[in-house]
């Protein structure tokens, strides 16, 4: 074994031992493990055929039907099953939250890297261009966009991804300059190592952590605004998300008639998902940079 | 030094309006890009004969090249002239400014209550770090930070409004209502109540974060001792000492908030029917009402452009640090 897949596997041993003894760390990886679960094992929990509203008649489901009435979550005003669509629900909120974070991290890191490795006019261009990014308020501007490009799972997911790149970028600059001006740059530039090499195998695997880090602390924020989004009705009409959930039962009069079973499972779950991930981003942020300390 | 100071003044302020400028062609590229034709959208289902549609394409300027279409849009943005809104057929302008004293009166005083309630929170759990009180105030923020806005709004409103029945269930003022003076109001505070309460309880775990953080960094810091070894009682040494120089990043993320307060309510806007900024967003994406949208995110966007140029001089301002910056 070569001494840098040892020491790779010495770090990630390290960074595990670290995990498992944080006991927020480890709550959120539980609460995230049990909803993971849920998504993957969607069609053995809840018949999928319950989300179609000429199905849950001919199924002779009553309307607007208490937990009480019809387990275990109640129907809705199209007499659909509450609970399959919280199940089938967890699916999107997750994917699209996941999706949008992947293309986030992708895009401020390679942001981050070209402008912090190459510098001069270009990091002062793409500069410009995050700073841009982050004076625009973020919400106006995904609601705009995804007015503008129509209401799909993938356009969701791209207007997240465009809208909340900036923060990574900034960090993932700020990190590689600090890398680049570390020793072992510049023995394997007098090496004759050129630019993707030296991205590749030198400053790549040490901002990758921080890298991971962040990506963790985004997909709370992917999955609020893809929640938010639905409800202001951009979502897509196709595929119901948890925000699809609270956009129906707000505006088919759910709170005024007190049928409570119809929205508030939909909440919980965002809520415990976005909690998850971000205790579980608090503990690798502690993990990748000590300096934070215990303490916040 | 006074040159200095001159010269960064000058230099944020001109950045500013270089934002502004991006802001205003992204409006204009991107909404020509879907909408071709303006006038056919506003008049949409309506016999008009073809010869007084060209005169209307004319009076807009979409006869025009894209060069000249821009020079045209930019005057016009400048005299406030947005254009009509697809929903009302009213100017853009007129619909969006009798909309903004609801938004101002209910996100700022939500942007008021967090910042003085979150701050007082943040400086408790600094101050007794790792106990109950601690744990209690950050695990509560940690909650309300986790939950969508509008959510926690549903829940209250269905709590407060539908069930115990103490508060309205939306609007700004009783139907029907002629009550004028004091009265209307009384009607109007007790019809805010519970979407200012939202907004409060989501805005406020930022502010405790932040407080707490910048509190923990100080207190290791020698004037803490020094203050303590002259006999200062406790809660002296935290007020006058530990309190004002934690206090930085606060003001700072209160100037930059004020920003986002016009664009800051939009579906909590739309839960309690507030007639205000956000619920005309909420209302103008389901028309898709583009007029209406391209000048909110406008007004949004030259807000938050207006109060960061602002946080940004504050800042040097009150941290002579940052002005070899």
């Amino acid at each position: 074994m070569s001494l840098a897949m040892q020491r790779r596997r010495a770090t990630a041993a390290r960074v595990g031992k670290q995990f498992r003894d944080s006991r927020s760390g480890m709550i959120g990886l539980g609460i995230l493990a049990v909803f993971v679960v849920m998504a993957l094992a969607a069609p053995l929990l809840a018949d999928a055929n319950q989300l179609n509203p000429v199905f849950a008649r001919n199924a002779g489901n009553p309307q607007w039907a208490t937990p009480g009435e019809f387990g275990p979550l109640g129907t809705d005003h199209i007499r659909r099953s509450v609970w399959a669509q919280f199940v089938w629900g967890s699916r999107v909120s997750l994917f699209v939250g996941l999706a949008a974070t992947v293309l986030t991290i992708l895009i401020g890191s390679v942001i981050g890297i070209v402008s912090g490795f190459f510098g001069r006019r270009t990091d002062a261009v793409l500069m410009r261009l995050t700073e841009w990014f982050l004076v625009i308020p973020f919400l106006p501007l995904a609601i705009v966009l995804a007015s503008v490009l129509g209401r799909s799972v993938w356009n969701i997911i791209f207007v997240i991804g465009i809208t909340s790149w900036p923060s990574t970028a900034r960090l993932v600059r700020a990190q590689v300059l600090t890398v680049k001006q570390r020793l072992f740059v510049d023995r394997a530039k007098s090496l004759g190592a050129g630019g993707p090499h030296i991205v590749a195998r030198h400053i790549l695997p040490n901002v990758s952590g921080l890298i991971l880090a962040n990506a963790t602390l985004a997909v709370p924020v992917s999955i609020l605004t893809e929640t938010t989004l639905a409800f202001l009705g951009l979502g897509d009409p196709a595929s119901a998300s948890w925000g699809k959930t609270l956009e129906e039962a707000f505006a088919n009069g759910a709170m005024i008639r007190n049928a409570w079973w119809y929205f508030v499972p939909a909440g919980l779950g965002i809520l415990a998902v976005v909690l998850a991930f971000t205790l579980v981003g608090r503990t690798l942020e502690e993990i990748a940079n000590p300096r934070l300390g215990g303490d916040r | 030094m006074k040159r200095g100071r001159g010269r960064l003044v000058l230099r944020k302020v001109l950045g500013s309006l270089l934002t502004l400028v991006f802001v205003l062609v992204f409006n204009f590229v991107l909404f020509r890009i879907v909408e071709t034709d303006p006038v056919a959208s506003l008049f949409r289902g309506r016999n008009i004969p073809a010869e007084r549609l060209e005169e209307l394409r004319a009076e807009f300027g979409l006869d025009q090249p894209l060069g000249t279409q821009f020079v045209f849009y930019m005057r016009e943005t400048f005299q406030l002239n947005l254009g009509i809104s697809y929903q009302s057929r009213q100017p853009v302008w007129d619909e969006i400014r009798s909309r903004i004293p609801a938004t101002l009166a209910l996100v700022g005083s939500s942007a008021v209550f967090s910042a003085l309630i979150g701050t007082i929170g943040g400086v408790i759990a600094a101050w007794r770090r790792n106990t109950w009180k601690d744990h209690s105030i950050t695990s509560g923020t940690m909650l309300f930070y986790s939950m969508p806005d509008f959510w926690l709004g549903m829940i209250l409103l269905v709590a407060f409004a539908v069930v115990l029945g103490w508060f309205p269930v939306g609007g700004i003022v009783d139907l029907g209502s002629t009550a004028g003076g004091l009265e209307l109001l009384l009607d109007q505070l007790h019809h805010m109540f519970l979407p200012a309460l939202t907004l409060t309880l989501a805005y406020l775990g930022e502010y405790t974060l932040v407080t707490r953080s910048s509190l923990l960094d100080v207190m290791g810091e020698d004037y803490l001792t020094v203050a303590r070894a002259k006999g200062l009682r406790d809660v002296m040494v935290r007020n006058r000492h530990a309190v004002p120089n934690a206090l930085l990043p606060v003001v700072t993320l209160l100037a930059i908030n004020f920003g986002f307060i016009l664009s800051g309510a939009i579906a909590v806007e739309a839960v309690f029917s507030w007639p205000g900024l956000g619920k005309a967003t909420a209302d103008a994406i389901r028309g898709p009402d583009l007029p209406m949208l391209q000048g909110l995110f406008l007004l949004f966007s030259s807000a938050v452009i207006f109060f960061n140029l602002i946080a940004d001089l504050a800042y040097s301002w009150l941290d002579p640090r940052v002005e070899t910056a």
